[in-house]
């Protein structure tokens, strides 16, 4: 890359070749406006908000469509360019139901902050909203398309082809009828939409919402014979912060818990306990299905075992690859885990009638919310998991509440379910699944430690979208001996495009593994489609080494170790894979259509 | 009055007998010597814009890419354009023989001719003809060939970029320029495409040579060109005439004697008004145009055309970038509000300057050129959108 000089409003910069005039402005710190822009996406110069002015050329350019050459001269405020910026707001306002004050996005919106910024009062053109006959759709547990906000900038419809290979979302019609709608203009719960919302955390206006259950809960809370649940998901506190007032990357597990207590839940406990209960299932029929494998040649055990804690990844197979649904681990995820042991164990425990257990998890996803609502999730006797709130609806809370977060004193979980270790945090990083699987069951097979420094097993760390690490078993304990010298091929991945990609190679045969991890976020769970907006390639670093920050100080950071699980083990499940287990803990998966 | 009449050309229409001939003679022939030809004939593309043929090639052949394609441009779209549909009729050899010739000069082993969705009638015979015409490229040893895609009546789709788009089987979009289709065309390879017409026009001057071709036109506007012309006309029809002729002499030659305007190059053109006609030249220097020449007596309304026109648009656009999309849309609602009295003239102006924006805003030469069309005639025919 050699650098290459541009000016900008008569300021010289210099930058590297290939870059944007949107980009080279931000260095300049010169702020164009965007809208169909995204770090994350391929450009795709539609929305025409950052239009400049480019000596030498006709017609003002896209900036951020227009790569920048030696010697550009560039002004970003010019009479043209203003005119310009101002009617392409008055036109997608004409387009838009501008009806702020009732949108979920209010005070959120992109276009919002445009119109406010350029002082859009009275309207200079025709509102076309009444012959535009928009429609919402509502019928989805997880999101909520309204059409009447879209602005067409196609971020959504670049989400879901680039980043999650899904394309449930396409642009139908032409001209003034154009929209981003799905295959037959069918419902997104019928199509092959995996809930993941990420597009949600990219659209710039309230068109792509999560369907919101803030109100459900609040009841649930001001309701004195209600006993009120709720878990927290691994990725929340490291991201939480970011809708309150603090940087990317900063940690605020204590401050969450304290202001759920202020907000009245009756118990604060956390998803990381159930994430060290997977680890201890899922590992356990990992080494079943090695065993079946190398010792019984039993010819049906499918081989790699696939993670199962991710809803979008489980309903992506089910869509595209069913042919391998038997792959799947069948540990349900820890919400559901979560759930289930709320509403009968945790219920026994604390004498109370499990039909008055509210159960609510906080969640960095919106596909828990359709997880939650899966028919086979009520294992308990009741819907195991009632309301799910992503990161987003936690902070409206505690908006709602009048706390100030960043003064708020630190508390701690409550217990029982409360208790978790390191490798239950790093859940919520990509590769963090595999990672804590591997610290437990190497453990268990060889009496030791893994080999790797601090515990720390970097290979399958990182950003890259797919990952493969092997780790040699030797010297065995004598139950294990027939792991002796087995080299245990793993493989990591996140992103559904990345993830299709690993699917593919595996079903061609050019790649096989033993374990699989697959989340289905850029990023794993801390970059899930319900996490602090925006999220992009440089927040999601940071909250991966907030992630991996919480890991290195927790006390005890195998799940093994955690002493709550050797409780429940003991006191009700009776043993990984035993009969309660299978009954609370575990599911199944169903084919479904390829659209 | 200028008494000059116009001239009647005939270069394109000729017989094509002869076409192996010419290609024999001019793959013979180095590549720099044909590619100086074409630039010194001052040929510019036939299908509206103007871009000069030989520098278009040049760029395609400089790149080094293993695959390059040419691509005919057949999807003839534009209201009031059809003289494409009868070239290929009747000369489509001389068609074939301008895009091998293109496929040597810039190294392309493979080409396409994009048919308009609407000429599917043809689909078979072209289809038969192309068969024939390989065989004489495997008697001349040359490894081209060319292979018929189809449009689905999409207007958008003749815009190069979407064209690609819609070749490769996805959504007719325009693209992002840079890069042009010389560097990054059809799947993402150096492409020459042309239209219809100036394919023949190559061929033509590699068979008759520059000098020829030269002659006939102005200094900006060399050659000939094929007219579509329609609307209030004793004798409309397809004819091949000098550029650079002015307005007034075409009038005179196809006019009912009682033109008030001239729609020149279609609904993405330019309105040219009775007192105007003296001083309009016909070609790049003054309005250009992809062939439509559309007369108007004084019995029509231009309200109505421009109503017509916009409701063309506000269908056509392919609705990705907002000037485009939703310009459309306020520019005809707009017209509409001002004629029911809903608005007042003076939103006219307002909409001239919403047109004006479209026109370097938009991400397109669709959304580019819906303003020639508005203000042309919103300026020169005021009273007939208020009252």
């Amino acid at each position: 890359m050699s650098k290459i000089s541009i000016k900008i409003d008569g300021i010289s910069i210099d930058i590297e070749e290939g870059q944007t005039i949107l980009e080279a402005a931000k260095l300049a710190g010169i702020k164009i406006p965007s809208l169909c822009y995204h770090e994350d996406l391929r450009v795709a110069g539609n929305c025409r908000v950052c239009l400049v002015e480019l000596k030498g050329a006709r017609n003002l350019v896209a900036s951020c469509a227009m790569p920048a050459n030696d010697g550009m001269e560039v002004s970003t405020n010019t009479h043209r360019v203003r005119e310009a910026r101002k009617h392409v707001i008055e036109l997608l306002l004409s387009e838009h139901n501008a009806d702020c004050t009732k949108c979920y996005k209010n005070g959120k919106c992109e276009l919002q902050n445009l119109a406010s910024e350029y002082i859009v009062g009275e309207h200079m053109f025709l509102d076309l909203v009444p012959d535009k006959h928009y429609s919402i759709d509502r019928y989805n547990p997880a999101i909520v398309k309204d059409d009447s906000r879209c602005i067409r900038c196609q971020r959504c419809v670049r989400t879901c082809e680039q980043l999650q290979s899904v394309s449930a979302l396409g642009v139908a019609y032409k001209g003034a009828a154009m929209k981003v709608s799905t295959f037959y203009e069918n419902e997104l719960f019928e199509v092959v939409c995996t809930n993941c919302g990420q597009c949600v955390n990219r659209c710039p206006t309230g068109a792509l919402v999560e369907k919101t259950y803030i109100d459900e809960v609040w009841d649930a809370l001001y309701d004195p014979n209600k006993h009120v649940v709720v878990q927290t998901a691994p990725a929340v506190r490291v991201a939480l912060g970011e809708e309150l007032g603090f940087g990317p990357g900063q940690r605020v597990t204590g401050k969450m818990v304290t202001a759920l207590k202020r907000i009245g839940f009756d118990s604060i406990l956390d998803t990381d306990f159930t994430a060290d209960l997977t680890i201890m299932e899922e590992g356990t029929e990992l080494l079943r299905r090695l065993k079946r494998a190398i010792v019984d040649k039993d010819p049906n055990v499918s081989l790699p075992m696939f993670t199962s804690c991710s809803p979008g990844w489980i309903k992506f197979i089910e869509h595209t690859f069913p042919e391998y649904l038997d792959n799947l681990s069948t540990c349900k995820s820890p919400q559901q885990m979560f759930g289930a042991l709320v509403k009968t164990y945790y219920a026994q425990k604390r004498n109370i009638d499990p039909a008055n257990i509210v159960s609510v998890s906080i969640m960095p996803c919106t596909a828990k919310k359709f997880e939650a609502d899966r028919p086979e999730m009520r294992s308990s006797g009741y819907k195991d998991v009632d309301y799910v709130l992503t990161t987003r609806e936690l902070a409206t809370m505690i908006k709602q509440t009048g706390i100030d977060f960043l003064t708020l004193a630190d508390s701690s979980y409550d217990s029982i379910m409360g208790k978790s270790t390191g490798a239950a945090v790093i859940f919520g990083a990509t590769g963090g699944v595999m990672e804590a699987a591997l610290r437990t069951a190497y453990e268990i097979v060889t009496g030791r430690e893994v080999p790797f420094d601090a515990l720390n097993i970097t290979p399958v760390r990182g950003i890259e979208g797919m990952r493969e690490a092997s780790i040699k078993i030797e010297n065995t304990l004598p139950a294990w001996g027939f792991l002796e010298g087995v080299e245990l091929k793993t493989a990591v991945a996140h992103g559904l495009a990345n993830a299709k990609l690993l699917m593919e190679n595996i079903h061609a045969g050019a790649k096989s593994y033993h374990f699989v991890e697959i989340m289905a976020c850029p990023g794993g769970c801390l970059g899930g489609g319900g996490q602090p907006i925006p999220t992009n390639a440089d927040i999601r670093k940071k909250r991966a080494e907030a992630i991996y920050d919480e890991d290195m100080n927790m006390p005890l950071r195998k799940s093994h170790e955690n002493p709550e699980i050797s409780i429940i083990y003991e006191e009700f499940l009776g043993e990984p894979l035993g009969t309660k287990s299978h009954e609370l803990l575990h599911t199944h998966y169903k084919e479904r259509l390829r659209y | 009055m200028n008494e000059k009449t116009l001239k009647r050309v005939d270069i394109i229409f000729t017989p094509e007998k002869n076409y192996n001939e010419v290609l024999e003679r001019t793959f013979r022939r180095p590549n720099s010597d044909i590619l100086n030809d074409i630039l010194d004939s001052g040929l510019r593309g036939r299908g509206g814009a103007g871009f000069p043929t030989g520098m278009k090639w040049k760029y395609t052949a400089d790149q080094e890419s293993e695959n390059k394609y040419v691509i005919c441009n057949a999807d003839e779209g534009e209201p009031g354009t059809f003289k494409d549909r009868q070239i290929l009729t009747q000369v489509p050899y001389k068609v074939f023989s301008g895009m091998a010739i293109c496929a040597k000069i810039v190294g392309a082993k493979e080409g396409y001719i994009y048919l308009r969705g609407e000429y599917k009638y043809l689909q078979a015979e072209i289809e038969e003809e192309l068969n024939i015409f390989h065989q004489t490229l495997d008697k001349l040893k040359f490894h081209f060939r060319i292979y018929l895609r189809m449009g689905s009546g999409a207007y958008i789709c003749g815009e190069e970029s979407a064209l690609f788009e819609s070749m490769e089987g996805k959504r007719g979009e325009p693209r992002n320029k840079p890069p042009y289709p010389t560097v990054s065309g059809f799947r993402g390879q150096p492409t020459v495409i042309n239209n219809v017409e100036t394919l023949v026009y190559a061929m033509m001057i590699c068979d008759m040579g520059p000098e020829q071709f030269k002659e006939l036109g102005s200094k900006d506007s060399r050659g000939s060109k094929v007219f579509s012309v329609s609307g209030d006309t004793p004798i409309a029809g397809i004819y091949e005439l000098e550029l650079g002729m002015h307005l007034e002499n075409f009038v005179e030659d196809f006019g009912d004697g009682d033109t008030k305007a001239v729609q020149v190059g279609g609904a993405s053109g330019f309105c040219v008004p009775r007192k105007k006609f003296s001083d309009t030249i016909i070609g790049f220097e003054g309005v250009p145009t992809g062939g439509s020449m559309k007369l108007f007596n004084s019995s029509r309304s231009m309200y109505h055309v421009l109503q017509n026109y916009l409701e063309f648009f506000e269908e056509e656009s392919c609705g990705q970038c907002t000037p485009c999309r939703v310009g459309c849309q306020q520019l005809l609602k707009g017209i509409e509000a001002v004629k029911k009295g809903k608005k007042n003239s003076a939103y006219l102006d307002r909409l001239i300057r919403l047109a004006t924006t479209m026109k370097y805003a938009s991400k397109c030469g669709l959304g580019q050129s819906v303003g020639n069309s508005f203000v042309s005639i919103v300026t020169n025919f005021r009273e007939e959108m208020i009252y």
